[in-house]
C-alpha cells in the first residue's frame, strides 16, 4: 500500500543506505523516570538507520488520573504496539492521548498503532502530515525495511485549539510553537513544571532543519525559556534536568550553523566546501554533528545564496 | 564552436538502454566501482583515448545525499598538469552527464549541483593535455525521483517569473597554485532545468555558458545537461584580478541568452575559504 510508489519529498531521510534487516526485530523500550508521574524513553541520538529500526526520537509517558498520555510515538506501528504495552505496565493505565508534536516520521507514525480519535497535534501539523506523509513513509520503509512492516499512514484525529488539557486534575499546557517545522507543539507538565519541548530542543545531538525556519525556531526558544519550568525533555538527546542547557546549546547550534553558512556563502564556498567546515570544539561531545550540518546545507544553502549573491544578469542589451 | 559529445539516454524508471555500441577498441581499465555502464560511458566519453584511474583526480561529495534534485559535487585537477577537459557524469543517471567543462585560461576547478536518479556512481574525468583521461570517483546512495521529480519552481508556477535571474561574485582566490591571478567565481542561474521526464514538461535546460575575461578571451567554457540541478549554481577558478570584470554568458535549449557581468572583488575571500 505505501511501498508502491517512490515518491521524493525535499530527500528527507531518503538517502541511508539499503540494508535488509532480519523479520521481527524487537524494539527495546525503556521508560525512565524523569519527575513524578513522568517517564523518557531515550532514542537513539543517531541518524534513522536500520539498526535502530527509526527509533532516535524522544517519548514521554505522562501517568495522570485519567489516564496514560504519551508525547510522540516513534516511527511505526512496531514501536507503537511496543510502547502502548510498555506505557500501560509502568503506569497501570491504558493510553487516553497521543500527542504528535510535528510531521516527522520519527515521531509520528507509531500512531499507526492507536485509535485516531485518541491522537491530537496542531492543525497545522495534521495538514503537513497529509501533505509530506506519503513521502516520508516511502522514505522510512526504504531505510527501514521490515521495521516498518503494516505500518498505515494515519492522521490525527483531533486538532488542537485549546490551550491546556485536563485529565482528572492533573493538567497538561499546550504550546503552539514553531521554526523545527511550520508547527512544533511544546507540553507543560504542570504539576511537575517538566517541560516536552519536541525537537525544539536538541541535546547534545545536533538540530535537524529539514523544514526548519530559523529566525521562528529562535522565537520559539524565547518562549520556551520564557515559560517557568524544571526538567526539559529534548526530542532528541538526553534529559536535562536544567531545563535551561538544552535550550541554550539548541539555540548556540543554529547560531553558529546560520551565522557560518552565511560566511561560507561570502567566502564563495561551493556546499561541498561548505559541509566540511570545521566544527567547533564546544560542540565536539554534540552527537550527528557532520551528519546534520551537510544535512542543513543541502536544506539552507540555495536560500542564503539567493539572499546574499548580488544581483548580475544584464537584462537591457 | 561546440563539440558536443553524444548523450546516453537511459530510462528514468531504471531499464538501462545504452544507444552507444559495445566497443571494439582496447579494453577500458577495469572499474573499481564495478558500475555496470563503465564500458559504456568509457566508449561514449573516452572514445579511443587511454584512460586510467587515478585519486590525484578529486571528486568530492557529501556524506549523504540529502536532496536527490540537489547533490554537491566537486571536481579538483589542480596540481596534476594542464587540463583541457573535465567531466562529471553519474553513471546510472537517465541524462548520465551533467557538465563537460574546458578550462582555457583556468584552474582545473569545477563544482556543481546534480540530479540523482537512483543509486549511483558519481565520477569525474579529466583529460590531460597529451589526451589522456584520468578518472575517479564513488558511489552514493540516493533514494531516487531526482529526475523525474518535477522541479520545484514548476510545482509552485513562479518558475517564469524568474526565469533568467543570475546572482554571482568573484574573489581573488590566495594561495591559488602560486597565488596571484586566479580567482574564484560562483555563479547562480534562476531555471528549471527541465529533464524532459515529467510528464507534459518537455526537456528545456541550460546547455552552454562560458567565461570571458574584459578583453574578451574565453577563459572556460561548458557545455550543460538537464541532470544539473534547477537553479544551476557553479563555482570556477578563471584567471582574472582584482578589479578585472568577468562576463558570463549562458545559452538554454530555447535558444534564450543569459550574460552577466561580474567584477573580481579588490578583497581576498573571508578567512574561511583562505584557510581551506
Ligand atoms: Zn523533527
Amino acid at each position: 500500500m505505501i511501498l508502491s510508489r517512490r515518491t521524493m519529498i525535499g530527500g528527507l531521510l531518503a538517502s541511508m543506505p539499503v540494508v535488509a534487516m532480519a523479520a521481527n526485530a524487537e524494539y527495546k523500550i525503556a521508560p525512565v523516570a524523569v519527575a513524578d508521574g513522568v517517564w523518557m524513553i531515550h532514542g537513539d541520538d543517531a541518524p534513522i538507520l536500520p539498526t535502530n529500526g527509526g527509533a532516535i526520537a524522544n517519548i514521554a509517558i505522562i501517568a495522570t488520573p485519567a489516564g496514560t498520555v504519551l508525547v510522540d510515538s516513534g516511527p511505526s506501528l512496531r514501536y507503537g504496539r511496543a510502547l502502548k504495552t510498555v506505557a500501560e505496565q509502568v503506569t497501570g493505565k491504558p493510553v487516553i492521548r497521543v500527542y504528535v508534536t510535528h510531521l516527522h516520521p520519527d515521531h509520528g507514525m507509531g500512531i499507526a498503532a492507536f485509535d485516531p480519535a485518541i491522537v491530537a497535534a496542531l492543525p497545522q501539523t495534521i495538514g503537513d502530515m497529509q501533505r509530506d506523509g506519503r513521502g516520508f513513509a516511502d522514505a522510512m520503509y526504504r531505510i527501514l525495511g521490515d521495521w516498518m512492516r503494516g505500518t498505515e499512514l494515519l492522521l490525527p484525529g483531533r486538532r488542537i485549539e485549546q490551550a491546556s488539557e485536563d485529565f482528572g486534575g492533573r493538567t497538561l499546557r499546550l504550546l503552539p510553537l514553531s521554526g523545527h517545522s511550520a508547527a512544533d507543539l511544546a507540553l507543560l507538565d504542570e504539576s511537575t513544571g517538566t517541560l516536552i519541548a519536541g525537537d525544539l530542543l536538541f541535546h547534545d545531538r545536533a538540530p535537524s532543519t529539514p523544514t526548519a525556519d530559523l529566525a521562528k525556531w529562535r522565537q520559539s526558544l524565547d518562549a520556551l525559556k520564557a515559560v517557568p519550568h524544571h526538567g526539559a525533555i529534548p526530542g532528541h538527546g538526553p534529559f536535562d534536568p536544567s531545563g535551561g542547557a538544552a535550550i541554550a546549546q539548541t539555540r548556540d547550534w543554529i547560531d553558529w550553523l546560520e551565522a557560518s553558512l552565511t560566511e561560507a556563502v561570502k567566502s564563495g564556498l561551493d556546499m561541498v566546501e561548505a559541509g566540511n567546515i570545521d566544527i567547533p570544539p564546544r560542540f565536539a561531545g554534540m552527537a550527528a554533528a557532520r551528519y546534520e550540518l551537510q544535512r542543513s546545507v543541502s536544506h539552507l544553502y540555495p536560500g542564503l545564496e539567493a539572499a546574499l549573491l548580488p544581483r548580475v544578469d544584464i537584462q537591457d542589451r | 564552436m561546440k563539440r558536443r559529445i553524444p548523450t546516453l539516454i537511459l530510462l528514468c524508471a531504471g531499464a538501462l538502454l545504452a544507444s552507444a555500441p559495445a566497443s571494439a577498441r582496447a579494453p577500458y581499465p577495469d572499474d573499481p566501482l564495478a558500475s555496470p555502464m563503465w564500458q559504456a560511458h568509457a566508449t561514449t566519453i573516452f572514445g579511443d583515448d587511454p584512460v586510467r584511474f587515478d585519486p590525484r583526480v578529486k571528486v568530492a561529495f557529501p556524506e549523504i545525499a540529502e536532496n536527490q534534485r540537489s547533490f554537491p559535487v566537486a571536481l579538483d585537477a589542480r596540481g596534476i598538469g594542464p587540463v583541457k577537459r573535465m567531466v562529471i557524469f553519474a553513471d546510472l543517471n537517465p541524462i548520465p552527464i551533467a557538465i563537460d567543462y574546458r578550462p582555457k585560461a583556468a584552474e582545473p576547478y569545477i563544482a556543481t549541483r546534480i540530479k540523482l536518479d537512483q543509486r549511483t556512481p558519481v565520477r569525474g574525468a579529466v583529460q590531460l593535455a597529451d589526451g589522456q583521461w584520468l578518472v575517479s570517483g564513488g558511489w552514493v546512495d540516493a533514494a531516487g525521483g531526482g529526475c523525474s521529480a518535477p522541479p520545484v519552481s514548476r510545482v509552485k508556477g513562479d518558475w517564469a517569473q524568474h526565469l533568467g535571474e543570475m546572482r554571482g561574485e568573484a574573489w581573488p582566490a590566495p594561495g591559488a597554485n602560486g597565488g596571484g591571478g586566479v580567482s574564484r567565481l560562483r555563479i547562480t542561474f534562476r531555471h528549471p532545468m527541465d529533464t524532459g521526464f515529467v510528464a507534459n514538461i518537455p526537456t528545456y535546460n541550460i546547455e552552454a555558458m562560458e567565461v570571458r575575461s574584459a578583453s574578451g578571451a574565453v577563459l572556460g567554457d561548458m557545455d550543460i545537461w538537464a541532470s544539473v540541478s534547477e537553479d544551476p549554481a557553479i563555482t570556477l577558478m578563471p584567471q582574472a584580478r582584482a578589479g578585472e570584470t568577468l562576463t558570463v554568458e549562458g545559452r538554454d535549449s530555447n535558444g534564450r541568452d543569459y550574460i552577466a557581468r561580474v567584477p573580481v572583488s579588490q578583497q581576498s575571500p573571508m578567512p574561511l575559504a583562505a584557510a581551506r
